[in-house]
């Protein structure tokens, strides 16, 4: 036994201490609220102003909270309000929206990542040059394409219908959900593929049975990207559809426009809260699978 | 049918890369055959060709009498065990085993005996309601063998399995591998950069370099009579010493040293004569007292010593050049201290100069 006395150790010792507020706290704490601020500030608006009645509104505080609490303004927004012609609110874009969004995430995911499993696993001939392609897709302006597409759901007697909107949705997130998948499968150790081939797998038993149950964090990513570019499109929407299947986007963009009288502030920031809450829930539900999904595979080439 | 496996005429090219090129080769039955060279010389390669992992170029490849140039991995006959062990990570370890078997679509109680039997032989019955996250390093590579071992088949092919493991489980795994092959008597080939895994395990050892095999032969025959001058310097360890000189009849000269060649095993059954490389093991340098018995004697400083305990490895300059030999881990040496060596030219190796051939 050596005997060590506590009291013989002199000078620094055990962690370091910290000051709370260093110059280098007060400015790092400080600059992030700022900025939170900053993002925070527009909601918070929204939020009071659709909680409020008109004539609160018309008083001009903008940033006083209500008075008086009223919800009147989202049943109005959902139900009542007028779209040009119609006065359904957003109820209608909304379920509109649903049957537009489930199916195209739903088809496009399940193609992509079939795609990019192929891509990443099974050397095919002519692999790279369908892949050269598949990214180049990635970099055409969807202007170019808007009217060739009208031609072509009409000549297939699907312009105008859910189901050409759903279409042309799940070809435009081709190029990126492929490059996702890919980037994803091909980081997943080449020797998983291979034991299950000498296992007698094949190429769906390899995609459902192995692939699939490790790829939960990547198709997370895929999911959310979808949901919430999908959701949040507008300018397919308004070409592809009439006006009784126009998706929330539009619908919401005629409530604000349409120019009936009075602008009912509260109504309309209540539908933009209404119209936003689905990709918000989305991302507050997933947010650290998303993380680690990108991390996994979105960010390399 | 006395090969297990037989490789005729086999290249493989990737593009314009000539990975392996016109490489025949034959695998008897029970034979434990090691691929060995170092990393980018096609050993892996080769491998994965005769697993059916990687189409072949040119050649064929026949197991057990059958020719499965095209045939899928499944349908070989073969089970494989990877350096990074390939477990499915969503199964459990009774699930890895029996992947392979649902696939083949197998009676159940076939499947549980398999698994039973495997588990028992490779002792991780305890362990085959857990997920491979939840096994060490020793413990999924043995899960992996027993994924090979429950498909009942005739060729094992290893890659590397022990090269993920620490030190100390290598040395017990390998020593499992052998037992596994002594028992089962399966032919199995197996590659690695490790020259004692090798050397431990090997019936025959194939030298690869350059997609071609150096040398094939028993590790006896590799070690004491390498091929030529590149199989020489990269078996053993610490490796060869080679001194640059010109040989004479039966007398090497390298600077102002003569060494006699007299018993040296000549390849060709004669001597030669001409630029020559020779090649000394360490390990075949004699110290001490049975350096009298040496015909052929040298003084010389001690550089540098690098003790490991059981022995003792001493670098120095011997006929301008630089000479590392073995010693006892008992000697006493000490750097600077003037030590007498002894060489025994029949336990040498001589090269010729351009061609690195043995002569």
């Amino acid at each position: 036994m050596v005997d060590v006395t506590p009291d013989a150790l002199a000078g620094p010792q055990g962690p370091k201490p910290r000051k709370t507020f260093s110059r280098r706290n007060i400015f790092l704490y400080g600059t992030l609220i700022m900025v939170a601020l900053y993002y925070a500030l527009p909601l918070y608006v929204m939020i009071i102003t659709s909680m409020k009645g008109m004539p609160e509104i018309r008083l001009g505080n903008v940033f006083s909270p209500p008075v008086e609490i009223t919800f009147a303004p989202w049943v109005k927004a959902w139900s009542e309000a007028c779209t040009g012609l119609t006065c359904e609110g957003l109820s209608t874009g909304f379920w509109n929206s649903v049957r537009i969004t489930i199916p195209s995430v739903i088809a496009s995911i399940a193609i992509a990542s079939v795609n990019g499993y192929a891509l990443a696993n099974w050397k095919f001939k002519g692999a790279d040059a369908f892949f050269t392609i598949l990214i180049f897709g990635a970099f055409i302006p969807y202007q170019v394409m808007l009217y060739p597409i009208v031609i072509m759901l009409r000549e297939m007697g699907l312009y105008g219908s859910l189901s050409g909107l759903v279409i042309v949705h799940t070809i435009f997130g081709m190029p990126i959900l492929t490059l996702l998948f890919r980037n994803y499968f091909t980081s997943l150790p080449e020797e998983l593929f291979k034991a299950a081939r000498v296992d007698g797998a094949g190429f769906w038993g390899i995609y459902f049975r192995i692939m699939l149950p490790m790829s939960v964090p990547i198709f997370t990513v895929a999911v959310i990207l979808q949901v919430t570019g999908i959701w949040n499109d507008f300018l397919f929407g308004v070409v592809y559809t009439r006006p009784e299947s126009y998706p929330m986007t539009v619908a919401l963009n005629n409530i604000v426009n349409s120019t009936q009288g009075v602008k009912e502030y509260n109504v309309n920031m209540a539908a933009t809260i209404i119209t936003g809450l689905v990709p918000l829930t989305i991302y507050f539900v997933s947010g650290k699978l998303f993380v680690r999904g990108i991390a996994a595979g979105a960010v390399k080439g | 049918m006395n090969n297990s496996v037989e490789i005729k005429n086999l290249d493989l090219e990737f593009g314009a890369v000539k990975v392996l090129q016109n490489l025949n080769l034959e695998i008897g039955k029970g034979e434990f055959l090691v691929l060995l060279g170092s990393s980018g010389c096609g050993k892996s390669t080769l491998l994965n060709c005769i697993a059916g992992l990687l189409d072949v170029t040119a050649g064929q490849i026949h197991i057990k009498g059958n020719n499965v140039t095209w045939a899928e991995p499944s349908e070989r006959g073969i089970g494989m065990v990877f350096q990074s062990y390939a477990l499915y990570p969503q199964m459990t370890v009774e699930g890895n085993l029996s992947f392979g078997l649902k696939n083949a679509k197998l009676p159940k109680d076939e499947i549980a005996a398999r698994i039973k039997r495997a588990a028992e032989i490779l002792q991780i019955e305890p362990l085959l309601k857990r997920k491979p996250a939840a096994l060490s390093g020793g413990q999924r590579q043995r899960v992996a063998i027993g994924r090979a071992l429950v498909r009942d088949v005739d060729v094992f092919l290893f890659d590397e399995p022990l090269s993920n493991l620490d030190a100390k489980l290598r040395a017990d795994l390998r020593v499992e591998i052998k037992r596994l092959h002594q028992n089962l008597q399966n032919t199995m080939i197996y590659v690695t950069h490790d020259q004692i895994e090798a050397m431990t395990l090997a019936d025959r050892i194939a030298i690869m370099r350059g997609g071609k095999i150096m040398q094939l032969g028993s590790p006896d025959e590799i070690y004491g009579r390498p091929i030529n001058k590149y199989v020489a310097g990269f078996i053993g360890s610490p490796s060869m010493n080679f001194l640059e000189g010109h040989l004479t009849g039966d007398t090497f000269e390298v600077g102002d040293v003569s060494i006699p060649m007299a018993g040296y095993d000549f390849a060709n059954g004669g001597a030669a004569n001409g630029a020559a490389t020779l090649g000394i093991r360490p390990e075949h340098v004699v110290t001490g007292e049975l350096v009298g018995n040496a015909p052929f004697q040298a003084d010389v400083t001690v550089d540098l010593i690098e003790p490991m305990g059981s022995d003792t490895v001493v670098d120095c300059q011997f006929a301008g050049a630089r000479f590392r030999l073995r010693m006892d881990g008992q000697a006493r040496v000490t750097v600077g201290d003037t030590i007498r060596l002894g060489l025994d030219p029949s336990r040498a190796s001589l090269f010729d100069k351009d061609t690195e051939l043995r002569l």
